[in-house]
């Protein structure tokens, strides 16, 4: 019996195995209808083959994946209208077609598609519409992608790397959208390594690393729990850090990771600040580029797995 | 400029979808080079030069009514086999039969859509193979419905062949191998030369090919105006029942 289920996207206890390598490895994972989740990940974590899996590509070799309430497979000819696609690194339709022309054909797949002419203009591609989609340059073939997936008026929507290749004004195009999809009702499940992405897009991040979620929550939720953040500055090499360390708050850490070069972790409060100067000030040297920096999901990735988010 | 992306999903009606698939693989053919020569030029070139004197001679005061229904089986053979291959075999490596497998297209509109945009193809040649034909004095006997028959038969015998290439042998080997046997079915396959032409033990086996029972039974039909080609129906049919189910089991769309 299927779990009765309001989730838009409902995953439990999902394992992949290729081979002997396990790509997922017991990923569990729930999105409300209307809400924006981001997979985050480096290459290789397992959000491809959790979102083909989601997308009835692959079969789960073990646990449960629902659907809009279906089974992805099983269900595949209900769930394929209701469901709008963007595969990753590839527009996926006839290369020799011209941009309108592929439009216009998945439009004619839907019952009540976009305007085809008024949405590859949303994704500011109306210059290249008679242009092959073989000629459209890598960021192009993205955006018209994203159209692809769009112009069934689908209600739930996999975006796989939806901004690779991408320049920032198209990112920002991109994420414009997304946000309207969002506002418009549209559940929008999408992987990606960009940190910015995931902290401006999502309701949830679920950060995975080798198949397994390392990380769930909001945004916010993430980069707060654990260290506060840190303080950089600049001053002559050298300073003697321990009567530093020895003003500043239980659990703080003074470094200089190179010459000349200071990091102070801590919880970063303005009396922490005011400690930091006046002892600047008692050392007789002036603090350089001073900079305060709130923990990032970079950070929080780094230390769940101890490695770059883009190595 | 879309104000909305209130969610309206559905699928269209599948009439709806296959004439727009029908229609994009139609044009896709016809603007894809290799295709166009493929099925077009190199038929239209074959009849003329075949026809020529100096090349070889049949022992037939009548040679065109030779050469057209052999370039008829050609032309069937361009467009079901190789044509189809080639086209199937690329869509598959650039994951244009995934991304297709995640609309709401139905595999059986894809297929539908295929087919009909070959069977349109193949009415042009015909057209164009007849036309430079009757140009060149052909005098078609018989009856032109038992030839159509043969050509639907024949599409779909190595519309299957086709398919089961290109489902199965990656993109670049489908490439190589469609043209190879394109290429030695119509020379040991009974298109070019007659099989008269091969030592009984040869013909007793060359017969039995797909390209050899089409071209046979066009000759019988069009060229002799023989009746019912009785066993070159039947050899086509065997191999539209072994190859459509075969490829339908083992084509792999990734």
């Amino acid at each position: 019996m299927a779990p009765v289920s309001t989730a838009a996207v409902e995953v439990c206890d999902l394992v992949k195995t290729y081979g002997t390598r396990r790509a997922v490895d017991g990923l569990s994972l729930r999105v409300p209808p209307g809400s924006v989740l981001a997979l985050l990940g480096p290459n290789g974590a397992g959000k491809t083959t959790t979102i083909e899996i989601c997308e009835g590509f692959r079969r789960p070799g073990a646990g449960t994946v629902r659907v809009l309430g279906l089974d992805p497979i099983a269900d595949a000819a209900t769930l394929r209208p209701r469901v709008g696609v963007m595969l990753q690194g590839s527009v996926g339709g006839y290369t020799g077609a011209r941009a309108l022309e592929l439009l216009r054909l998945f439009a004619s797949y839907a019952a009540r598609p976009h305007d085809p002419v008024e949405l590859l203009d949303g994704v500011g591609l109306a210059d290249v519409a008679r242009t092959p989609v073989k000629r459209l340059s890598g960021g192009q073939q993205q955006r018209l992608s994203l159209a692809l997936a769009l112009v069934g008026r689908p209600e739930l929507v996999f975006l796989d790397e939806p901004t690779a290749g991408m320049d920032p004004q198209a990112r920002r195009r991109t994420w414009e959208f997304i946000r309207r999809l969002r506002a418009d009702g549209v559940t929008v499940v999408l992987s990606t390594h960009f940190l910015d992405e995931a902290e401006q897009l999502a309701d949830t991040v679920v950060v995975i690393d080798a198949g397994r979620v390392v990380a769930a929550g909001t945004p916010a939720e993430l980069t707060r729990s654990g260290a506060e953040g840190q303080i950089r500055f600049r001053a002559a090499p050298g300073l003697r850090l321990e009567s530093l360390v020895a003003d500043l708050p239980e659990g703080s850490q003074a470094s200089e990771p190179e010459p000349g070069r200071y990091l102070l972790r801590g919880e970063v409060s303005p009396q922490l600040l005011a400690t930091l100067t006046a002892w600047c000030a008692g050392q007789g040297v002036l603090a350089d580029h001073l900079s305060v920096e709130r923990r990032s999901l970079e950070d929080v990735f780094l230390e769940l797995t101890g490695r770059e988010l883009r190595a | 400029m879309i104000t909305s992306f209130a969610p309206a999903p559905g699928a269209a009606p599948r009439s709806r979808m296959l004439a727009a698939q029908t229609s994009m693989e139609f044009r896709l053919l016809l603007r894809n080079g290799e295709q166009v020569g493929l099925t077009m030029v190199i038929p239209l070139l074959l009849l003329f030069f075949f026809n020529l004197p100096l090349l070889y001679s049949l022992n037939n005061p009548r040679r065109i009514d030779f050469v057209v229904p052999s370039i008829v089986a050609l032309a069937v053979m361009s467009a079901a086999f190789t044509g189809l291959a080639i086209g199937t075999g690329f869509e598959r490596k650039y994951s244009v039969l995934k991304r297709l497998g995640a609309t709401a297209l139905p595999r059986s509109v894809l297929i539908g859509g295929k087919t009909l945009a070959v069977l349109l193809i193949e009415a042009v040649q015909i057209v164009f193979v007849c036309a430079l034909g009757f140009v060149l004095a052909w005098h078609p006997h018989g009856d032109p419905l038992l030839a159509l028959v043969l050509v639907a038969l024949g599409t779909a015998a190595f519309g299957g062949l086709g398919l089961l290439v290109a489902g199965t042998l990656r993109a670049e080997v489908t490439l190589a191998a469609a043209n190879l046997i394109w290429l030695i079915l119509l020379f040991a396959g009974g298109i070019a030369i007659p099989l008269t032409r091969y030592p009984d033990s040869a013909r007793e086996v060359l017969q039995y090919l797909p390209s050899a029972a089409l071209s046979d039974g066009l000759h019988q039909v069009l060229q002799d105006g023989r009746g019912v080609p009785i066993r070159a129906l039947l050899t086509l049919l065997a191999w539209a029942a072994v190859a459509l189910p075969a490829a339908a089991r083992w084509f792999r769309w990734e």
